[in-house]
């Protein structure tokens, strides 16, 4: 399991320029938002953290669609499938999960503080959001891997992964801006969005691989 | 693959689909009709029912807004009743099921969300808000459209079958969600007011229409349902001869 973790994350970060275009795609979408909404620096700060959390949602969800493909083309799934029946399936998925989150998504992470200074966020708010992200944005592989495995047969599913497994994201965004926004806004509380933010990551830690497991079972000839 | 498929069409499913299109033939007459009986009286009786003291006349929206928000519900609980049946027990027709569901819950979720809008304009002074339980059931109504792309974008049937059963059944988390919305959030949208623990807190002269409207759409969907399954096991039928003959006229 952990060569799989390593393997899965040495080829995510070297394939195709890997985590540097993520973060660029990333960049992008924030760069975008002022030239949208106007430079006024006072309504930047106050929807930084859902504008970071929408843009590290987006940048999470681009190589979503490979996540199994690219071992469906070169048979690394049929040897997992053969030799990881059950449970062990499972167990794969979710590493590979984590394997892709520690890739792409947690330079994601690691890229938003700075983002955050261009948005003009207080470095509470700064500090906040980056944690809600790194809380949060398991979350995302693992619904992702859902949407993955159940695509993964249709050779352009990219789109079709993002459709499907957004509206069930939805529930991440919402704690994870309202946990943001708690930590700067003085009378919230932060405590009780964050919580159930990482209970959804949980939740989703464990129902995400199995269902994503279940889709490859069956989805494989 | 395709053997298989042909071969399981041939010994199991077949026996089974010719005798749910034979009941399905004799049921969808009544069952139409008595869709149609309902809705016409709980009209009827909406029509009829008194106004609202403070909502006046647009109170009759209810009567097709709760009916289509519940069916709404039902529709997809269904489909993941039916998403259990294609995973756990493999039965033939749960495929059908979940992929002739699909089409008509968004059709009751659009319907539910249109009606709700045209309801809050004059209640609410807005066509929309961002609440708990109007962004969930929008939410509903993504993951109905969802589905069925996921349905239109695989052409193999058993394999689409289990994709979307999986991703049905992956969506079931939203449906207590809106469910409990209303109890949950506070919100603009009011909390239940037919089923709840301590009795309908609705007059008896408007419930009533209600709960005949609930009945008559209930049986709508049922009927619609059973249509759409007939017509998705024909289909499917159809493609298998067309391969059948497409493979004699190789041989031959």
């Amino acid at each position: 399991m952990i060569a799989l973790f390593l393997r899965d994350v040495k080829l995510g970060l070297r394939a195709g320029g890997g985590a540097l275009v993520g973060i660029l795609f990333f960049l992008a979408v924030i760069a975008v938002v002022p030239f949208g909404v106007g430079p006024d620096l006072n309504l930047l700060a106050r929807i930084g953290p859902a504008i970071l959390w929408i843009g590290a949602l987006l940048a999470g969800l681009l190589g979503l669609d490979r996540l199994f493909q690219a071992d469906r083309e070169d048979g690394a799934l049929d040897v997992l499938l053969v030799h990881a029946p059950g449970f062990n399936l499972a167990l794969a998925v979710l590493v590979k999960c984590l394997a892709h989150w520690t890739a792409a998504i947690l330079p994601l992470v690691v890229a938003s503080p700075l983002l955050g200074l261009f948005m003009n966020m207080t470095p509470q708010g700064i500090g906040a959001t980056a944690l809600t992200l790194l809380v949060g944005t398991p979350a995302i592989a693992f619904i992702g891997a859902v949407g993955a495995a159940v695509a993964v047969a249709l050779p352009r599913g990219g789109l079709l992964v993002s459709v499907v497994i957004l509206p069930l994201v939805i529930p991440v965004l919402i704690f994870g801006v309202s946990a943001a926004y708690a930590a700067v806004n003085d009378p919230d509380p932060f405590l009780p969005p964050f919580l159930i933010l990482a209970a959804l990551t949980l939740f989703f830690a464990v129902i995400g691989p199995a269902a994503a497991a279940l889709a490859l079972h069956h989805g494989s000839d | 693959m395709n053997e298989n498929v042909a071969t399981g069409w041939s010994i199991t499913a077949l026996a089974n689909p010719t005798r749910f299109i034979s009941i399905a033939d004799k049921v969808i007459p009544w069952l139409g009709g008595l869709a149609a009986l309902a809705i016409a009286v709980a009209l009827w009786m909406g029509f009829n029912a008194p106004e609202d003291y403070q909502q006046g006349v647009t109170v009759r929206i209810m009567y097709i807004h709760v009916p289509f928000a519940w069916l709404a519900m039902f529709g997809y609980s269904m489909m993941a009743a039916s998403a259990l049946g294609t995973l756990v027990w493999r039965h033939p027709l749960a495929d059908v099921s979940v992929k002739a569901a699909a089409p008509i819950g968004a059709a009751f979720t659009l319907l539910a969300l249109v009606t709700g809008s045209i309801w809050g304009k004059p209640m609410w002074g807005t066509w929309w808000v961002w609440d708990a339980r109007l962004t969930s059931v929008f939410v509903l109504f993504l993951m109905y459209l969802g589905l069925i792309a996921l349905n239109r974008a695989l052409d193999d049937p058993s394999r689409a079958a289990k994709a979307s059963a999986v991703l049905a059944l992956i969506g079931f988390v939203n449906i207590p969600i809106i469910k409990f919305s209303v109890d949950w959030w506070n919100t603009l949208h009011q909390p239940a007011a037919v089923f709840r623990m301590d009795g309908p807190t609705i007059h008896a002269s408007l419930l009533w229409p209600l709960m005949i409207s609930a009945l008559g759409f209930t049986l709508l969907f049922l009927t619609l349902h059973l249509m759409a399954m007939r017509t998705e096991i024909l289909r499917r039928r159809v493609t298998a001869m067309r391969r059948l003959a497409a493979r004699r006229a190789d041989k031959g």
